[in-house]
Formats: structure tokens, C-alpha cells, sequence
């Protein structure tokens, strides 16, 4: 197989979402301080906290096992794979035919299957907790998340990424009820998926409703380090995803030239800080809800998907 | 030529169990009955895998044995080398592990003659090509492995299961017994070549179906005729829980398969509704009761019931583009349904022969005496490993693919026509996105909570690794996971004369054409998988990582006391158990499907006793479902009861007012 510049655009994802990662997670927390009238931390911060875990010794708990430090590579792994497999700036790259949309959440729950496991391995109660209420999360979220795809694929007909870009793209497809109730679903589950308010506190781990940072509260150094590389990454993908379907205007195609693919980065730039900023908006208006009326919450998105899906088995034009 | 060996050598099988029960209590029988055994199931694995590669057409044997106006027929086409190849495969890697586990068997005459008895039993419920035939050996199959579910039998709760699988297995046979009644017709028709020409009138084939889905289902475990299989697999010595989980449902689905989709023509389209209602109902329910457990062997025994739910909710969907003439989309539905109950076979043996692993090294299969086991058995936590993440639906693996090609069944489905199919299907797909994610749930738990933390208790503690058969079978079963998963392609290709026999000659197109391997079930519907590239990805990006951090990062790692936000507790009792681990699921869903009640007892203050949290769950199938028919029985008997004490008059004159009775309605009947 020859390299070609598709090759070329495709490794240049892959970069692209591992280098800008970070810089999203800093980005919200600047607004959201800013928001709250503090002036907070540039948004370079994630890359020196990222350098100086990666720079320090990591200290293991005497109980660990192989599986607590093999778990944060598979994770990263998972992860970033996961994530340069949702179109980005461009679309109908040489390897979207990898996996399709079912493949990534899928691949997102290996991540996440390691991370739970991770979190029991020490054996301590909050590695439990956290492992616990994450995966009760995810068994409400990963349906929400499975529904939202169907509603696309029935659209689309089909449940790859660059194809559905690609369909959402034609001007035909117009404004959908199915598609304003996946939209809602999706954005859902990336908040209780990314850790974010109302469901968890990406900014504590002292609280009695923690999930994600109670996970993770035994790791340090660099695996500490790829745990929150790989959750940056996590919010780039959800973000990337949500605005590959529902916002793809500006994207590049395959076999495009130099200059469409700098729009599609610009256009990319833009929905994400866009996204950013909508996120952080939302997260300083609203407050932590407890945790078991996440059940409701994810319910709730579960409903909304099977609405959406339910309607377009019922008539293709809603 | 095959045929003939193949039933040869099941003779052989059985006469192992004969010279068992003489020879069972002399040393090397042990080897020697499951070294034969793993003899056997190898060279029949690999007749059957060569009949099924080679895509040979059927042959047929017939036997003067049996009823003598109809004899025994056999038959060996796709479907049923399909079927052997699954079964071949799981007693091949039962019977090698057993070769290290049946070491510790402390009954072996009790479970010896049994074993190599069960595996030819199952082998030739899978040849039988006549309804005597099949019944004759499914009933066979059914009592020798409930005599290996009772060979611990002076426990109580093994007697108490071992009752209600003989219940249930005469419920199932009963109603199979009717279906082939029906099926044959007036004239008796008893070979399946006869049945197939006959075509049953629709309503006769509607009830049949109705008949065999109750006893193939009751075999497999579909909700609610499950009950008693998550008592009676886990009461078996692993390796044989194993093969009734793993292998025996199978044989079940098989049963389900051959009568729905070869013997009976014409369906209605309602009877894909039906079965995948079922499935849908199954597989949630299924994973819902495996986390409530906290017994390993019961967990993955109520997990099964989940898979049974997957397998047919493939099959439901088949069944429902069959009868509207899809049938690209029916070879789609069979794939995924025929690829799952190979996964299945794989990962759940794995799942089990682990846990007969721990079982061995620690004598506990509760989850909440266990933990730690990851530090003194780490062979067997990785295979087990492997095995919870494929049956978690987790790519690369090989479970994620089947319910991915589950799921595109599910999506081609709109252009059903029928308007209660349309709103089903949708519904379906939420539950088996719901039960997949569960899944990993549970086996987050069971992993976890087993091999992870620290030891609960002494028995744990001093648990050991394993031998090595029992590790080269743990192991054998996690690389087919792997690769089941990676190569995908090869499998639905090889899966493709089956499909092409039950969907009227459609199937899917070959696989292993296309490049890279990659999985393209539906050409006009572009979606795609690559379980290797998918790999090799992960392999680059992990390893790439792991060698720059250790390369330009830092290499050191120092040991300590768990950080546990400053206040590490020593005592291993502070750490998640298996029942705090369910506890938001089961505040979720446990709450209104089992009517989960928690109660805290705190004593006062100044009072030293422990406090003590009682967790409360009603079994909604069985009080709703079993209890009013067991109450009726027990009223019902104990009013015949009277019966017994009668005196002799009373007799006389009861024996009289019967025959008058007959005889007024013979003469009524006239």
C-alpha cells in the first residue's frame, strides 16, 4: 500500500487529537474560571501538569498486580485509537473503514473496562466505589450512546463515521425530530461519560459523589499522566464526534488538497472551541446531582434515543 | 464415510463409560478416561471442521436400530458439523483440563462413566436424523448429565437442583415429543426426509413451533424456563459445567434450529416476533440475575441465559426476514446468530474452566471469600481475563463482533413490513445494547472482585496456580477468543454453508476476499469492521507510548502502602465486595425488576455489635411463574392424599362409580 497524502492526512489525525487534547481540557477550565470571575490557569496548564507526572517516579501500591500498570497503556491505547477514528478535519480517511461508529463506543468501553478494573485492583474502598458507579454509569450510557447511533445509521444507512459526515452534509437531510433526539442523547451521555457536571466533578476527587477521580486516585507518575491524557482525549473525542455529525460543514475530503484540509482545521479549531465554550457554560450554570438520579438522568437519554429510532422505524422522513 | 466413523467412534466414547464403571476407582482411570476422551473429540473435530470447510454435501446412514418399522437414521450436513465442531471443541478442552482437574475429584465413579456418556450423547443428538432417534439420545444426553449434576449429591442444594432439571428436562422432552407428533402427522412419518416433504398445515406448524421453542428453549435456558439452569451447571464439577453451559445449550439452540428452520416450512411472521421477544426479555433478565450473584459458577451460569437471549434474538430476526422473503438480511441474522453460539461456546468454557481453576486452588467460589488470586495464580487470571473481556462484547475480542454483527442485523430491519415488528425490533436493539453494557459490568465484578485486591480470606490466600493441562485448555480457549475476534472474516466464511442450507441457498458474500480481512456483512450497507487492524492499532499506540515514557520519561516505580486518600485500612473487609459492588445496579434496575429491599441494622450507641445491612431480592419468574404451579401441585396431592386411607368399602365402591362413569361416557361418546 503506497503512502499516500491520505496517509499523510490520516497520521496528521491522529497527531492532531493526541497534540490538541490537552489544550481542550485547559481551554474549559480557563472559561469556567473565568466564568466564575477567577482568573485560573492558562490553558497550557494540562501540558506542564502532563511533563512534570511524566518527569516523577511512579509509587505503587504494595497490593498492585501487573493488570494496575499494564491498565493505563491499554487505556491510552484504546482511547486514541478510538479517537483518530472519528473524522476530525477531514473526512474518508484511508483507515475509517477500521471500525465503524458501534466499534469506537465499543472501544471506549475497553477503556473503561480496564479503568474499572484498575480501580479494584488495590483493594481499597474507593477504587471500589469509583470502579462501582462508573461502570453503573456506563451500563446506562453506553445504550443511550448505542440508540443514538442507530438513529444515525437508520438515517445514513450505514454506521460509518465519514460516510454518515458525509450524509449529513447534503442539504436533503434537513431538519429531523430523530436527529434533535439523538443530538440530545448524545450530548447526555458525553457528560456523564467525560466526568463532567452535573454527573461527576472533574475537579475534585473529596466527594462523597466521585466516580472517575476516585477511580484513579491510586495512580501516579506517568501512568497517572496517560490516564489523564486519555480522559482529555475522551472529551476531544465526544467533542470531535459531536461535531462531525451534527456539524460537519468545513470538512475536508478525502484526496482533497492543502488548502481544504487547512479550512477543515480552521472549521475544526473553531467547532471545538465553540464546543468548549458551550461546555463550560453549562457545567458553571448547573449543579452536581446526586448519584443515583443519574439513573434517571441516563434513563432518560436511553428513552430519547429509542424515541428517535423508534420514529425513524416508524417513517424515514422524521 | 465420516458419518459412519463418527458414530464409531461416539461407540467408543460410550464404551470408556462402560469400562468406567468398573475400572473408576483404580489409579489412571481418571487419565485414561479423558485422555480417550480428548482423543475421541479431536479426530471428531476434525471431521466435522473438514465436512464443514469443504462445504460436502449431506450423508445419511441408516441403522437397523430402534422402531422396527422405521430404524435409526443418521445424518451429517452442514448444520450438524457446524454444531459438532462446537461441541468437539468444548469437550476436546474439557476433556484436557479435566486431565489436570479430575485429579481432585473426590467421587470419580460418580462422574467417570458419566462423562464420556454425556459427550456421546450430545454428539449424537447432532447426527439423529429421525424423531425416535433424537429423542431417544436428547433424553439420553439429558439424564447423563444430570447424573454428573448430581455427583456431589449428599449437598442439598445439588439434590435440590438435580430435581428440578429432572423436572424440567421431562418438560422439555414432553414438549419436543409433541412437536415431532405433530410434525409427522397422521401417518407417522417419523424421519426427518419425511417431515421435511410432509410441510405441516399452518395451524399444526404454529403450534409445533410454539412446542419446540418450549423444549428446546426449556434446554437452553430462555426466560422463563430457565430456573433450573443456573442450580443445575454450577452443582457439576467445572469441566462439566463447562460443557453444559457452554456446549449442551448449544446443543438445545441446535434442536430450536433444526426443527424451526429445516423441518418446518411456510412460517408466519409473527413467529419471529414471538422468539425475539423472547430473546430480548432473555438476555436482560439474564445479565440482571447474574449480578445480583456473588457464587462464580452461579454468575456464569445466569449469564449464559443472557447469551441464549442474543443467540436468539439472531434467530428471531431470521426467522422474521425469512417469512418476508429478505432473505440477504435472514443470512445476516444467522451469521451473527450462528457466530455467537461459536463465541459462546469458546468464552463461556474458558469462563468456567477458570473458575474450576480457582475452585481447586482455593476450595471457594464465592466471590466474597476471594480476591487477590491475580498475584498467585497469574496464568489463569490472564486467560480468565481474556474470557470476561470477550464475553463483555470488548474488541479486539470475538464476543464484540457477534452482537456488532447482531447489531447490523438489527439495523437492516426497517424495510420489515409488519408494523408490530417495526415497533419490536427497535425495542430489542435497546435491550441488547442494555444487557451488552451490563455485561461488562458483571464481568467487571467477577473479574474484579475474584482476582483483584486483596485476599478475603485465608482460603485465598493460600490458593495456587494451577497444573499444567488445566492451563494449556484455559489457554487453547483464550487464543481462539483472540482470534475469533481478529480474523473474523474466516469464521463467517466458514460459517457460510450453514447459513446457505437454512436461507433457501442465500448467504453472506466471502469474506476473506476482502482486504485486510475486514468484515463487510452488507455490500450496499457500507459498514465495516477490522478486528485486526483494530489490534494492531492498539498494539502500536500502547506500545509506542509505553517505550517513549520509558525511553525519554521516567523508568522508575517505587512500592508503598496504598494511598487510599491517606487513611489505607489494612483489613482486606474494607475493601468493594461483590455485593457493594452490584449495589447501584441493583438500586437502579434490582428495584423494580426484583423488588430489592435494603435494610441497615445499626445497633445503638454503646453497643458493640457489628451493624448488619440485609439485602432482599424476589425472583419475579419464579414467584410469579413456578410458585403458583408448585402451590397448585402440593394442594392438589395432598387433597389426593385422602386417597390412601380409605377403607375397603369405600374402595370397592369407588373402583365401581369409575367404571360406571366410563362406561356412561363410552356409550355418551357413541
Amino acid at each position: 500500500m503506497a503512502l499516500t497524502a491520505d496517509h499523510a492526512v490520516q497520521g496528521g489525525q491522529m497527531l492532531l487529537t493526541l497534540l490538541l487534547a490537552p489544550l481542550l481540557t485547559g481551554f474549559v477550565r480557563t472559561i469556567k474560571a473565568r466564568l466564575l470571575r477567577r482568573r485560573g490557569p492558562t490553558p497550557l496548564q494540562p501540558y506542564r501538569d502532563l511533563l512534570k507526572l511524566l518527569r516523577k517516579d511512579v509509587v505503587l501500591a504494595d497490593s498492585a498486580s501487573w493488570l494496575f500498570r499494564v491498565a493505563p497503556y491499554l487505556i491510552f491505547a484504546a482511547i486514541w485509537v478510538a479517537a483518530s477514528l472519528v473524522p476530525t478535519f477531514a473526512s474518508g480517511l484511508p483507515f475509517s473503514w477500521t471500525a465503524d461508529l458501534i466499534a469506537i463506543v465499543a472501544l471506549l468501553g475497553t477503556a473503561r473496562f480496564f479503568l474499572a478494573l484498575a480501580g479494584l485492583d488495590v483493594g481499597t474502598s474507593f477504587g471500589g466505589i469509583g470502579a462501582s458507579r462508573e461502570m453503573m454509569i456506563a451500563s446506562l450510557a453506553e445504550p443511550a450512546m448505542l440508540m443514538m447511533v442507530f438513529t444515525l445509521s437508520l438515517l445514513a444507512g450505514t454506521t460509518e463515521l465519514s460516510a454518515v459526515a458525509r450524509f449529513m452534509l447534503n442539504a436533503d437531510v434537513g431538519l429531523r425530530v430523530s436527529l434533535a433526539l439523538a443530538l440530545l442523547a448524545l450530548i447526555m451521555v458525553a457528560i456523564a461519560e467525560n466526568a463532567r457536571i452535573p454527573v461527576d466533578n472533574p475537579a475534585t476527587h473529596l466527594e462523597l459523589t466521585m466516580v472517575h477521580e476516585a477511580m484513579v486516585l491510586e495512580y501516579s507518575g506517568r501512568h497517572l499522566a496517560l490516564i489523564e491524557l486519555a480522559a482529555s482525549l475522551k472529551l476531544l473525542l465526544y467533542l470531535s464526534l459531536t461535531a462531525c455529525i451534527f456539524a460537519p460543514w468545513g470538512m475536508a475530503t478525502a484526496g482533497a488538497g492543502f488548502v481544504d484540509d487547512l479550512v477543515g482545521v480552521a472549521a475544526y479549531l473553531a467547532k471545538l472551541a465553540a464546543g468548549g465554550l458551550l461546555l463550560a457554560l453549562f457545567e458553571t450554570s448547573v449543579a452536581k446531582m446526586r448519584v443515583f438520579r443519574v439513573g434517571e438522568f441516563l434513563g432518560a437519554a436511553l428513552m430519547l434515543g429509542l424515541l428517535g429510532t423508534l420514529l425513524l422505524f416508524v417513517s424515514r422522513s422524521l | 464415510m465420516p458419518l459412519s466413523l463418527s458414530l464409531g467412534l461416539t461407540m467408543v466414547l460410550l464404551a470408556v463409560g462402560l469400562h468406567a464403571i468398573a475400572a473408576s476407582r483404580r489409579a489412571g482411570c481418571t487419565r485414561r478416561v479423558y485422555g480417550v476422551s480428548l482423543a475421541v473429540c479431536s479426530v471428531l473435530l476434525g471431521m466435522a471442521l473438514a465436512h464443514l470447510l469443504s462445504a460436502a454435501s449431506p450423508t445419511t446412514l441408516v441403522l437397523p436400530l430402534g422402531l422396527p418399522w422405521l430404524g435409526a437414521h443418521f445424518r451429517l450436513d452442514a448444520l450438524s458439523a457446524f454444531f459438532l465442531v462446537v461441541v468437539n471443541l468444548g469437550g476436546m478442552v474439557a476433556s484436557l483440563f479435566a486431565l489436570g482437574y479430575g485429579q481432585h475429584e473426590q467421587a470419580p465413579e460418580r462422574v467417570l462413566p458419566f462423562y464420556p456418556a454425556f459427550l456421546a450423547g450430545m454428539n449424537l443428538v447432532l447426527l439423529a436424523d429421525d424423531a425416535f432417534t433424537f429423542l431417544f439420545v436428547w433424553e439420553f444426553m439429558s439424564l447423563s448429565s444430570w447424573a454428573l449434576v448430581m455427583a456431589h449429591h449428599r449437598e442439598p442444594a445439588n439434590a435440590r437442583a438435580g430435581y428440578l432439571y429432572l423436572v424440567m428436562a421431562c418438560f422439555g422432552t414432553l414438549a419436543l415429543l409433541l412437536t415431532f407428533g405433530l410434525l409427522a402427522g397422521p401417518n407417522g412419518g417419523y424421519d426427518f426426509a419425511a417431515i421435511r416433504a410432509a410441510r405441516a398445515t399452518p395451524g399444526a406448524a404454529t403450534l409445533a413451533l410454539a412446542l419446540a421453542l418450549a423444549g428446546a428453549g426449556s434446554k437452553a435456558g430462555l426466560v422463563p424456563l430457565h430456573v433450573w439452569l443456573p442450580l443445575a451447571h454450577p452443582a457439576a464439577p467445572s469441566h462439566v459445567s463447562a460443557l453444559m453451559s457452554g456446549v449442551m445449550t448449544k446443543v438445545a439452540v441446535y434442536g430450536f434450529i433444526r426443527i424451526a428452520f429445516d423441518l418446518l416450512g411456510g412460517p408466519a411472521w409473527w413467529w419471529g416476533g414471538l422468539v425475539l421477544a423472547l430473546g430480548g426479555i432473555t438476555t436482560v433478565l439474564g445479565v440482571l440475575y447474574a449480578l445480583m450473584q456473588h457464587d462464580l459458577k452461579r454468575l456464569l451460569a445466569y449469564h449464559t441465559v443472557e447469551n441464549i437471549g442474543i443467540i436468539f434474538i439472531g434467530l428471531g430476526l431470521a426467522l422474521a426476514f425469512q417469512t418476508n422473503h429478505m432473505y440477504a438480511n435472514a443470512a445476516l441474522a444467522l451469521t451473527a446468530a450462528l457466530f455467537h453460539i461459536f463465541n459462546h461456546s469458546l468464552f463461556k468454557s474458558l469462563l468456567f474452566l477458570g473458575t474450576g481453576a480457582v475452585l481447586t486452588a482455593s476450595g471457594e467460589r464465592d466471590m466474597e471469600r476471594l480476591g487477590g488470586l491475580i498475584h498467585l495464580m497469574p496464568w489463569t487470571a490472564l486467560a480468565f481475563l481474556i474470557g470476561a473481556a470477550a464475553i463483555s462484547a470488548l474488541p479486539p475480542l470475538n464476543g464484540f463482533v457477534s452482537e456488532w454483527l447482531t447489531f447490523q442485523a438489527i439495523l437492516a430491519s426497517p424495510e420489515l413490513p409488519q408494523w408490530p415488528l417495526k415497533f419490536l425490533v427497535p425495542a430489542v436493539g435497546a435491550l441488547l445494547a442494555l444487557s451488552a453494557a451490563l455485561a461488562a459490568t458483571c464481568f467487571v465484578k467477577a473479574f474484579g472482585i475474584t482476582f483483584l485486591g486483596r485476599p478475603r480470606s485465608p482460603a485465598a490466600a493460600g490458593a495456587r496456580e494451577t497444573d499444567g493441562y488445566s492451563l494449556a485448555a484455559l489457554f487453547a480457549l483464550a487464543t481462539l477468543c483472540l482470534l475469533a475476534g481478529i480474523l473474523p472474516g474466516l469464521v463467517v466464511d466458514s460459517l457460510s454453508p450453514v447459513v446457505g442450507m437454512l436461507n433457501g441457498s442465500t448467504r453472506l458474500t466471502a469474506q476473506s476476499s476482502q482486504p485486510w480481512l475486514t468484515l463487510v456483512p452488507v455490500v450496499d450497507v457500507k459498514s465495516t469492521y477490522n478486528g485486526l487492524l483494530v489490534l494492531l492499532f492498539m498494539a502500536f499506540s500502547g506500545i509506542a507510548a509505553a517505550l517513549l515514557i520509558h525511553r525519554f520519561a521516567s523508568t522508575v516505580a517505587r512500592r508503598g502502602p496504598a494511598w487510599d486518600c491517606g487513611f489505607p485500612e489494612a483489613s482486606p473487609a474494607t475493601q468493594y465486595t461483590a455485593g457493594s459492588f452490584a449495589q447501584p445496579i441493583r438500586r437502579v434496575f434490582g428495584s423494580v425488576v426484583f423488588q430489592a429491599r435494603e435494610r441497615v441494622f445499626m445497633p445503638p450507641p454503646g453497643d458493640s455489635r457489628a451493624a448488619r445491612l440485609e439485602v432482599e431480592l424476589r425472583d419475579p419468574v419464579w414467584e410469579r411463574g413456578y410458585a403458583p404451579i408448585v402451590a397448585a401441585v402440593v394442594a392438589l396431592s395432598s387433597r389426593f392424599n385422602a386417597f390412601q386411607y380409605l377403607t375397603i368399602r369405600r374402595y370397592l365402591s369407588l373402583v365401581f362409580g369409575a367404571l360406571v362413569l366410563l362406561l356412561l361416557g363410552m356409550v355418551l361418546w357413541r
